[in-house]
């Protein structure tokens, strides 16, 4: 029926006894080591992603749990501070930024192609252990020499400290060698390994969104090791660059730290659109509403992106007119973004919506982003942005976009591919809860944060204004609830490999590509070349008109 | 960590509104949020309403085929787009007028260090800890830092600037109350550890607060004449603020334990051993020479890190301070 309508026989709703897979064409840890299959690369990642994220969220846990008094809770000053820079540094660098490009983009993206792998397999399976040994050394260096400045590694504080500032930007320095690496092997692959039939416009917006993702690793990534060459010339031949005390300039460092961190905002926001566009338009089986707008505003974005890296520093001290020019120029990246959101909903709008996991976690996706969306407009305005920058408004703000958007969309995304990467449906009730829970949870972690900040509560605060403890409590106890929340998810997951039934190939009634191969995918994805007759969410086609059921 | 006053809070969102820029950040901040309200209901009304009109009831059903139109896609381009412009102005508006300080404006130069604030006004007077202003006038605070990046906030001003080491920064208000406000510190700076005992002592980012003291115009003029200074406590309990909030506790303990500089513990009258190998006997010569020039003599065994004083202590000050010292036996 759909999309591959060169592969008989791939489209039934209760698989033959396991055909050969990627999973068991080869046994052993050496095989999984030595693997070029980008599905095997893709799994690697999702594991090694989900635990740098639980560390980072141990180190939430943690953090929230010492604001529940406005004195010492239970750890000492210097302890608090290494426990935020540990939870924004893991969270950014280790989970946020490769999660999606490397577990969900590398397991896909060949197969919505039409491809049997990305264009450099071997490069990719580097790319992995550039990011392994990249974590390792960040997090080994984090551990033994303690690290304190924060994420963002602000000059001269993170020159005066001690700690293991060279050491951790060296670590991320090579975990960016590994984002350029998978970004390159992307965009090749997507200009090159097509199947026949498979026009730009007929790739599902998932890669659109990775497509520009990629732009923005391959061309902003550098810069981060600039950045790193930097202040090693600095530290080692003492050439006053950003310290002030050999003559150097520390809003120079700002400059250059946004310069790669404000896009790498995008590398982290524009994967959870992508995942969006899929979860609406499949479990609503509707034609996505404004395809093409969607797919050039993800670009735009990316471009955009590269402009607008002083709304970070209104107050830093850099000119006036700079400040100002900035402002104007971020104003612009909220045109793309409200044409994503008026496009996903106008989606909804004459669809066929199932309730599943996926649909309630893209469902939660539109909210919370839509809040963290406008909420960027205060802090965007020159006038708003100096009252609230570096309080409790910004990080709820981050924490909506970041959290509420590209990790909810993630969650929301494993478990729609989740069936077709192992082979095994999860309960979709528990599913349920989990989105119904971190739905929850989140907002009264955060929706209170926005009113601290607002009041004057600034970030990075081990102590504080005793006014602000009862909004902080609430803030610690939502937490607990997100916690709570991706246990039951984690447990969901995992009990399905033990206890899940069989999946179907194709249990939501998707078109793309990656629907109508077996589940799980054989190690060369597709018996034969698919031949692509039609797009990827041409649901009112009448051939295509019935999704999962028909055959 | 330090006392200061409490924020009022006179709204939902907002702080007490008491400069005469306050009034124009906040109708900047009504703007927009008023904004993101209703675009927010533009947005989450349909999604509700169309999430539960449109659930599968069965399979196979048929959907839109209506994948765009030109028209609605104008529409929420150019439309927001609009919106956007006035916002940006809307912002830009009460930042012009944070920006450019009236002429005539009464000028204190703020100094940032971890983890304390100083004033010093166009007399020479300096305040540590805190900044008395004339309610009505408008003042100019020049800031720069001796270390790392710190940020001055009042937030029921709505004014924030970073200071900067190497750098001069600076913004301005006038105070529309008579009334104690909290300056907050909003650039991560670091924490000592472990922290001093006292409590008192600020040990970090979090505890670096002052405070603002809006009085009426005679009452500044009269404090600005005395130097800052109420002549009817006892010196060495002047001293005794003097030491706490010109942050010496950072290096020297009242308690005996080693830290960066010396004890004061049991200091005056004490045998000092130098680092040229020379010693002296701890007087208030001595004691005076070392605060304001602490590089004549320094003791063995620490490093020579201590900023001069010169210029900033009033003699008064250097007095109580030394009063205090002597106190401590």
């Amino acid at each position: 029926m759909a999309q591959g309508v060169a592969v008989p026989g791939t489209h039934e709703d209760h698989p033959s006894p396991k055909a050969k897979n990627y999973i068991n064409a080869e046994a052993g840890v050496w095989s999984w080591l030595t693997t070029v299959d980008h599905k095997r690369i893709g799994l690697m990642y999702l594991v090694s992603t989900l635990i740098a994220f639980a560390l980072g969220g141990f180190f939430a846990i943690l953090v929230r749990l010492e604001l529940l008094t406005p004195k010492k809770t239970f750890m000492s000053g210097h302890m608090y501070n290494q426990a935020f820079t540990l939870h924004g540094a893991i969270m950014v660098f280790l989970f946020i930024i490769p999660s999606v490009p490397g577990a969900l983009g590398n397991f896909l993206l060949p197969i919505m192609v039409g491809a049997k792998d990305v264009a450099f397999p071997k490069l990719n399976l580097m790319s992995l252990y550039l990011y392994w040994i990249g974590a390792l050394f960040t997090l080994s260096s984090l551990v033994l020499g303690g690290l304190e400045t924060g994420w963002t590694f602000y000059v001269p504080y993170s020159s005066t400290t001690g700690g293991a500032v060279i050491a951790v930007t060296f670590g991320v320095f090579v975990m960016g060698f590994s984002s350029i690496l998978t970004g390159l092997n992307f965009v090749v692959t997507i200009h090159k390994l097509r199947a026949p039939g498979m026009g730009w416009f007929r790739l599902p917006l998932f890669l659109w969104a990775t497509y520009a993702t990629s732009l923005v690793q391959i061309l902003a990534t550098p810069v981060l090791a600039i950045t790193l060459l930097l202040l090693l010339f600095e530290k080692a031949f003492q050439i006053g660059i950003f310290d002030p005390k050999l003559g150097g300039d520390p809003v120079l460092f700002q400059h250059f730290f946004w310069f790669y961190s404000h896009p790498a905002v995008y590398i982290m926001i524009l994967p959870g659109f992508g995942i969006a566009s899929e979860l609406i338009a499949v479990h609503a089986h509707r034609k996505v509403f404004g395809y093409r707008a969607i797919a050039f505003s993800s670009v735009a974005i990316a471009l955009i992106g590269f402009l607008v890296w002083g709304h970070h520093m209104f107050v830093s001290g850099q000119s006036e007119l700079a400040s100002t020019i900035f402002s104007a120029l971020t104003f612009l990246v909220a045109v793309p973004t409200g044409i994503k959101m008026f496009n996903w909903i106008s989606t909804l709008w004459r669809s066929s919506i199932a309730w599943t996991t996926p649909m309630a976690y893209a469902a939660a996706f539109l909210f919370l982003f839509a809040i963290g969306g406008l909420t960027g407009l205060f802090c965007g305005m020159l006038g708003t942005d100096m009252h609230i920058h570096d309080t409790y408004f910004v990080v709820a703000h981050f924490h909506y976009v970041m959290m509420g958007g590209t990790v909810v969309a993630f969650v929301g995304g494993l478990h729609h591919w989740w069936p077709k990467m192992t082979g095994k449906m999860y309960s979709d009730k528990l599913g349920k809860l989990s989105a119904l829970l971190l739905f929850v949870g989140f907002n009264a972690t955060f929706f209170p944060q926005f009113i601290l900040g607002s009041r004057g509560m600034p970030r990075r605060y081990y102590n504080y204004l005793d006014q602000f403890q009862p909004l902080h409590q609430f803030s610690t106890v939502g937490s607990w609830i997100i916690g709570l929340a991706f246990l039951v998810a984690l447990y969901n997951l995992l009990d399905s490999l033990k206890n899940g039934a069989d999946a179907p190939d194709n249990p939501w009634g998707g078109l793309s590509l990656e629907w109508q191969t077996a589940t799980p995918p054989p190690t060369e994805n597709f018996p034969v070349t698919p031949r692509v007759t039609h797009g990827p969410y041409d649901y009112s086609d009448d051939r295509n008109a019935t999704g999962a059921s028909d055959s | 960590m330090m006392t200061a006053p409490k924020i009022d809070i006179d709204s939902f969102w907002l702080p007490k509104a008491t400069s005469t820029l306050a009034g124009q950040v906040d109708s900047a901040w009504n703007i927009v949020l008023y904004t993101c309200i209703v675009f927010f209901l533009l947005l989450m009304v349909p999604t509700g309403y169309f999430l539960m009109k449109y659930r599968r009831k069965k399979e196979g059903e048929v959907t839109s085929a209506i994948d765009h139109s030109t028209t609605i896609e104008v529409v929420w381009t150019t439309i927001p787009l609009g919106v956007l412009v006035v916002l940006f102005f809307v912002g830009l508006t009460p930042w012009v007028s944070a920006k450019v300080a009236p002429a005539g404006a009464l000028e204190i130069n703020v100094t940032a260090k971890k983890w304390n604030w100083s004033f010093q006004y166009p007399d020479g007077t300096v305040s540590a800890g805190k900044l008395i202003v004339p309610k009505g006038k408008p003042v100019k605070l020049t800031l720069s830092s001796v270390d790392v990046i710190h940020s001055f906030y009042v937030p029921e001003f709505r004014i924030k600037q970073d200071a900067v080491p190497g750098l001069y920064t600076s913004l301005w208000f006038e105070a529309t109350e008579i009334k104690d406000l909290t300056v907050l510190c909003t650039e991560y700076c670091g924490n000592a550890d472990p922290c001093p005992k006292d409590e008192s002592i600020p040990c970090g980012h979090s505890d670096m607060l002052a405070t603002v003291s809006v009085l009426d115009e005679t009452k500044f003029k009269e404090w600005l004449e005395t130097g800052g200074e109420d002549k009817s406590t006892p010196p060495a309990e002047r001293g005794k603020a003097l030491f706490a909030s010109w942050g010496c506790a950072t290096c020297h303990s009242l308690d005996g334990s080693k830290a960066t500089g010396p004890t004061m513990k049991g200091l005056f009258g004490r045998k000092e051993e130098l680092a040229d190998g020379s010693t002296v006997s701890v007087d208030e010569n001595y004691l005076r020479e070392s605060i304001l020039v602490p590089t004549a003599k320094q003791v063995k065994g620490f490093p020579l890190v201590m900023p001069t004083f010169q210029g900033q202590l009033k003699p008064s000050q250097v007095d109580a301070l030394i009063a205090f010292l002597k106190e401590q036996k």
